[in-house]
């Protein structure tokens, strides 16, 4: 018999509802379903560094925004792209992009990768704001989104609402998998190693700044297929989807949901997103609706000061709490 | 001459650029707090200069009472806010600050608007010098030159010859022993906190008739620090007046060069200091 437990119970009636969300929610919510899990993705290539690395990147958005610009510069006018080409092409070149300036920012560490991954993800907001390769400021329009095709045959229709959230799904649980399978293999052991001690790890021998490298270029990656994604959903890029603000968005949701755990960067997003919702909401806020940063502000300091583990953190400790057995109780009936 | 002036608009930048990076490297240096809304000090000096020289009249008057009120602020967001931060993770550090960004921002946005204002340049200073037929230069930036000087050079001797000087370069490079010797480091931590603040929004009050006031305009001079800082060398004030220096002028170079890829040049310098020195300039190894 499978014991049946509170989390576990919580867990399969939340991918429950995921799944079978599309066949009742209205578009709207459909979309906003897609939008959340693209953020998700986005959030697991940070929570990848930051939370499993211990390399707290301030510059994420630079590898989300350059794959969204790599779809919106090859993409054909007024016909689909095929996604099997600029997909791959997106995530190569948010990789390339990561390697090179990984290359330079890994070997600092602390306070000096924040700002220096800050500093080259606004060094490639200017290339986009400043000079007319994407469009400048105004950004580039996607008129339709990239098209599904094996050999004629389309399994997924990305304009359909419902369809495009399943592929995004697919891709969140592959995403997820994979990187549950690459933190539980030796590389990801590795990263466990240098984020607990560096210097450890460099004196047992291992290549330390390439283990580092290595999780920087997956990360941008990663980023690259949450930008893809994200591109395809608004059809439109401008240099703002790579601005800091984005990035910090992104580390938000990661603490939010409690780093180092992957769940945690899903859940983190799903709270970002439908925070930014409510408070953004005429009907709840009146005029102060479109002011709602200064709402999601003073909450991202009260969690700081107030909920040091994020919302995964806090949610850990009440299951445990509502969970627990006294575990002497069977023994003492019996004597 | 149209070197000069260029050479006078980089010299005239890197200082301004050398008030908000000397706060921000000193705040790292001794608290071990990096401080994202130090640029939100900024634009609330700029704003504070706007609406201060608009309600007396005068911006000789906006400047002092602007740099009190930005020195309050900081002392109370030091006392309810970072002091809980030192010890702290930087993550979170970064974290919240991201989030008083955001309030600053949309403070702004109630109290001010979005819209871009201008601010007068004082009478006295509003004219320009000739230099030959066509070109000019307007003294108001002479004026912020000379200004910033004075407070560099002001900061140097405070920090070099003074007995608060030295309690701030004792917690630098070693807090506990400075502590154990009887410096108070609380008190300590909240003046340097506070004067760092009131520097950049002294920077932002300055600089407010000549870049005009903006949303975001925080933000965006906040990210160009960071460059300055990681050249510099964190904790370094020497550091940073050299990194401003060659901020300054790289980027008014780029600007005469090319001006699309200024923006770019900027980091492209830091890009080669990271490889050739990845702890800045004025630190070992």
């Amino acid at each position: 018999m499978i014991p049946i437990s509170l989390p576990r119970t919580a867990l399969l009636a939340a991918l429950l509802a995921i799944v079978l969300f599309p066949l009742i929610g209205a578009t709207f919510y459909v979309q906003l379903g897609a939008k959340i899990m693209i953020m998700a993705i986005f959030a697991l290539s940070l929570d990848l560094l930051v939370g499993h690395t211990g390399l707290v990147s301030l510059g994420q958005a630079a590898y989300f925004g350059v794959a969204a610009y790599v779809l919106a510069l090859i993409s054909p006018q007024y016909e689909a792209a095929n996604l099997w080409l600029t997909l791959p092409a997106a995530m190569a070149v948010a990789a390339v992009a990561a390697l090179i300036i990984g290359f330079l920012v890994v070997r600092t560490a602390g306070v000096y990768f924040i700002m220096v991954t800050l500093a080259f993800a606004q060094m490639l907001y200017s290339v986009f704001h400043d000079t007319k390769l994407g469009g400048g400021s105004d950004g580039i329009y996607i008129y339709v989104r990239p098209e599904l095709n094996i050999a004629g045959f389309k399994p997924l229709d990305l304009e359909n609402p419902m369809q495009f959230y399943y592929f995004v799904l697919i891709l969140l649980a592959v995403v997820y998998a994979f990187l549950n399978r690459v933190l539980h293999a030796p590389f990801g052991r590795a990263l466990a190693g240098i984020r607990l001690n560096e210097q450890r790890m460099r004196s047992i021998g291992f290549p330390v700044f390439s283990y580092k490298l290595g999780a920087f270029v997956l990360a941008g990656a990663l980023a690259g297929l949450a930008g893809y994604l994200a591109a395809c959903q608004f059809g439109f890029v401008n240099p703002d989807i790579l601005a800091w603000q984005q990035s910090g968005v992104v580390l938000m949701m990661v603490i939010l949901g409690g780093m180092g755990r992957l769940h945690g960067a899903v859940l983190g997003a799903f709270s970002y997103v439908l925070l930014q919702e409510v408070f953004s909401a005429p009907a709840l806020l009146g005029a102060y609706a479109k002011h709602w940063q200064l709402v999601m502000g003073s909450l991202i300091v009260m969690i700081v000061l107030v909920f040091p583990h994020g919302i995964g953190g806090f949610l850990d400790i009440v299951l445990r709490r509502i969970s627990y057995r006294p575990p002497s109780s069977a023994r003492t009936d019996g004597t | 001459m149209f070197y000069l002036i260029q050479l006078l608009n980089a010299v005239q930048y890197g200082l301004l650029l050398f008030l908000l990076a000397s706060g921000l490297t000193l705040i790292f240096g001794i608290m071990g707090v990096i401080n994202l809304a130090h640029g939100s000090f900024y634009m609330v000096g700029a704003y504070l200069a706007y609406w201060l020289a608009k309600l007396t009249g005068s911006l000789w008057l906006a400047i002092p009472i602007g740099i009190v009120i930005a020195f309050a602020i900081g002392l109370l967001l030091e006392t309810a806010i970072f002091s809980r931060l030192y010890k702290r993770d930087h993550l979170y550090q970064v974290l919240l600050t991201f989030g008083l960004i955001l309030i600053f921002e949309e403070l702004r946005s109630i109290l001010f608007g979005d819209e871009v204002h201008g601010v007068a340049i004082p009478a006295l200073l509003d004219y320009s010098i000739p230099l030959t037929d066509t070109l000019s230069y307007p003294v108001y930036r002479l004026f912020v030159t000379a200004v910033c000087l004075g407070v560099a050079g002001l900061l140097y001797f405070v920090i070099h010859k003074t007995r608060i000087g030295m309690m701030i370069r004792a917690g630098t490079s070693n807090r506990e022993m400075a502590a154990s010797l009887g410096v108070n480091i609380p008190l300590l931590f909240a003046l340097v906190f506070a004067v760092g603040m009131a520097l950049a929004a002294f920077a932002g009050t300055i600089a407010a008739p000549i870049s005009s006031v903006f949303p975001g305009m925080g933000n965006q001079i906040l990210i160009i620090c960071f460059v300055v800082v990681v050249i510099g060398g964190i904790g370094s004030i020497n550091g940073a007046m050299i990194a401003s220096l060659a901020i300054g002028c790289a980027d008014t170079i780029g600007k005469v060069i090319a001006a699309e890829y200024s923006a770019i040049a900027v980091y492209l310098v830091m890009a080669l200091i990271l490889l050739w020195r990845p702890q800045g300039i004025a630190n070992k190894a």
